[in-house]
């Protein structure tokens, strides 16, 4: 039996004026249909850090994720502000196409396009309006090095990319993402359905990423979370309960329902 | 009785019906060839026919049917493209989306001589366009509309979901999307489908006695300009076609050879059929490998 907490007691950081932001939500509040899913979500993401989301099934991690380059739009209905460079991009007069090209986003299982790895890379770039071909190959280099694939395919750009392995397509997704050049990389599990040795890989290339991108990973892996965030927020049952460098988060837990889910009682 | 003794004469039962099954095509197809092969020869493939009797060659109704199969493809597929992507895509699940969904079930199961009769009167009595090629290629695009549109949005409906997800997180529209990501993947069963679907209206008759008409007039093959009434591609001349050119020599055919003739036509038909079905199978898994750039 899953014990009651209060929602009352919550321990969320938050940071003054020096820290650089990348992004920052106020009030968020998701709904699927009737269904609340999410509640008063305030969370800051200082830049060039990053920061996990953890929590068990259910609990709001990934659609709080997913509202912030309002990939929810059609699915839930998102109110409150979403701060992003002084604009609140939860506005319906806001691009949403232009909003997803500045926070890119990977997904949990490895969806590379049917086309081959040069293609995956190029396909959006040309619908961007990038059309000169050296243009294209630097972007192709640059961001296969980014995401630690370069070596392992620079001699195979034009074979399928479904041909790689379920880890080499997982970091041709993250290429991908960071071929568009954006800020903020929106991740959302992205090693669940990895092998341990494919897993390694990807975090050492997040950890290498986060020099150039603000990093915001969803992951029930606590392990995960402990090796690679800076900033570690916990939610539960579409509460944000606790919010707190993921030193302290781990050593020292401010309330219980945090103590209970970080010593394994549940989840 | 034992778990393994029931597994098996399940198999047995269930491997005797496929064979009956896989028996009956190859005993037709047998059949139908052997009686028709013997007739077919290069001047039946390409001869006139003689208007009066119905004996003599079936070029003119070979080509009838490839150019009512090109135009009626012409006509049916960007609009069943438009409505596979409408119905796979963008309709909302609403009441509206079920009525039109119902409506193309309607369309699909409405008997074809019916379909024929409708254009009859439609194209050739009331817009006296007359029997032609493109009262038939009309009449036959209604027939195969709704195979089609339910075909293409099947195709594109069975594209994983993630695909789109991936192509919109990249901030390219969702019609960009569905054009460069989506389609290319659905493009071999699309593909495929517009293929089969081609071999079906080949064979069709009934849907066309009454639209395309049960003329041949010899046309001038060294004419083609459409606008001339002898050029074979004028799209407004009566055009028999294969599939008419049996029924007709079986019926009302004069010719002392007509159980050969038609026997014969028939084993043309047959083939042309084959052929589609087995260009269906080549030309999608060749796509396929194209698209995806698996060699």
């Amino acid at each position: 039996m899953l014990k009651e907490y209060s929602y009352e007691e919550t321990a969320v950081q938050t940071f003054d004026d020096k820290m650089p932001l990348a992004m920052r939500t106020e009030n968020m509040q998701v709904f699927y249909g009737n269904n609340h899913a999410l509640f008063d979500a305030n969370l800051a993401f200082p830049k060039n850090q990053i920061t996990a989301l953890i929590g068990a099934s259910g609990s709001g991690k990934s659609t709080y994720l997913r509202s912030l380059n309002r990939m929810n739009d059609g699915i839930a209905t998102v109110t409150g502000r979403i701060w992003y460079h002084g604009v609140n991009v939860n506005e319906p007069g806001v691009n949403i196409y232009e909003i997803r090209r500045h926070i890119g986003m990977v997904f949990q299982r490895p969806n590379p396009f049917a086309k081959s790895i040069r293609e995956n890379i190029v396909y959006a770039l040309r619908a961007n309006g990038i059309k000169k071909k050296d243009e294209l190959a630097k972007r192709v280099e640059q961001s296969l090095k980014g995401a630690a694939l370069w070596d392992e395919v620079k001699d195979n750009l034009d074979k399928s990319a479904l041909s790689l392995s379920g880890g080499q397509q997982q970091r041709l997704c993250i290429a991908r993402s960071i071929a568009m050049a954006p800020d903020v990389l929106l991740l959302d599990e992205p090693c669940s359905a990895l092998d341990p040795i494919s897993t390694v890989k990807v975090e050492e290339t997040l950890l290498e990423l986060q020099k150039k991108y603000t990093i915001i990973i969803v992951t029930h892996n606590m392990q995960q979370a402990s090796r690679i965030s800076s900033q570690c927020a916990f939610f539960h049952l579409g509460h944000i309960m606790e919010y707190a460098p993921t030193g302290t988060m781990f050593s020292n837990p401010q309330i219980p329902v945090t103590q209970d889910y970080i010593s394994g009682s549940f989840g | 009785m034992n778990a393994k003794r029931m597994d098996l004469i399940a198999t047995i039962v269930i491997d005797l019906i496929v064979a009956s099954v896989v028996g009956i095509l190859f005993f037709l197809l047998a059949y139908i060839l052997s009686a028709g092969l013997p007739h077919v020869s290069w001047s039946f493939l390409t001869g006139a026919t003689d208007a009066f009797s119905g004996a003599g060659g079936i070029g003119v109704q070979l080509f009838n049917s490839f150019y009512l199969l090109v135009l009626t493809m012409l006509i049916s597929v960007p609009i069943s493209l438009g409505a596979g992507i409408y119905l796979a895509e963008y309709a909302k699940d609403n009441w509206r989306t079920s009525l039109i969904r119902s409506a193309i079930e309607v369309l699909s199961s409405l008997p074809s001589v019916v379909v024929g009769l409708f254009g009859f009167l439609l194209f050739v009595v009331k817009f006296k366009i007359g029997f032609s090629v493109i009262s038939g290629a009309i009449a036959l695009t209604f027939f195969n509309l709704p195979l089609l549109t339910r075909n293409i949005e099947e195709s594109l409906s069975a594209v994983s979901r993630s695909q789109r997800e991936a192509g919109l997180s990249l901030g390219l529209s969702k019609w960009k999307t569905e054009l460069g990501i989506i389609l290319p993947v659905a493009l071999p069963g699309i593909v495929t489908g517009i293929v089969l679907s081609a071999g079906r209206v080949f064979g069709e008759a009934a849907a066309l006695i009454y639209t395309a008409g049960q003329s041949a007039p010899v046309t001038n093959f060294a004419d083609w300009n459409p606008m001339d009434p002898a050029s074979p591609l004028n799209p407004f001349r009566p055009a028999e076609t294969l599939a008419v050119h049996i029924w007709k020599v079986n019926t009302e055919g004069l010719a002392s050879n007509a159980a050969a003739l038609s026997a014969a036509a028939s084993a043309v038909l047959i083939i042309a059929v084959l052929l589609f079905n087995l260009g269906a199978r080549l030309l999608g898994s060749y796509l396929y490998r194209r698209v995806t750039a698996s060699k």
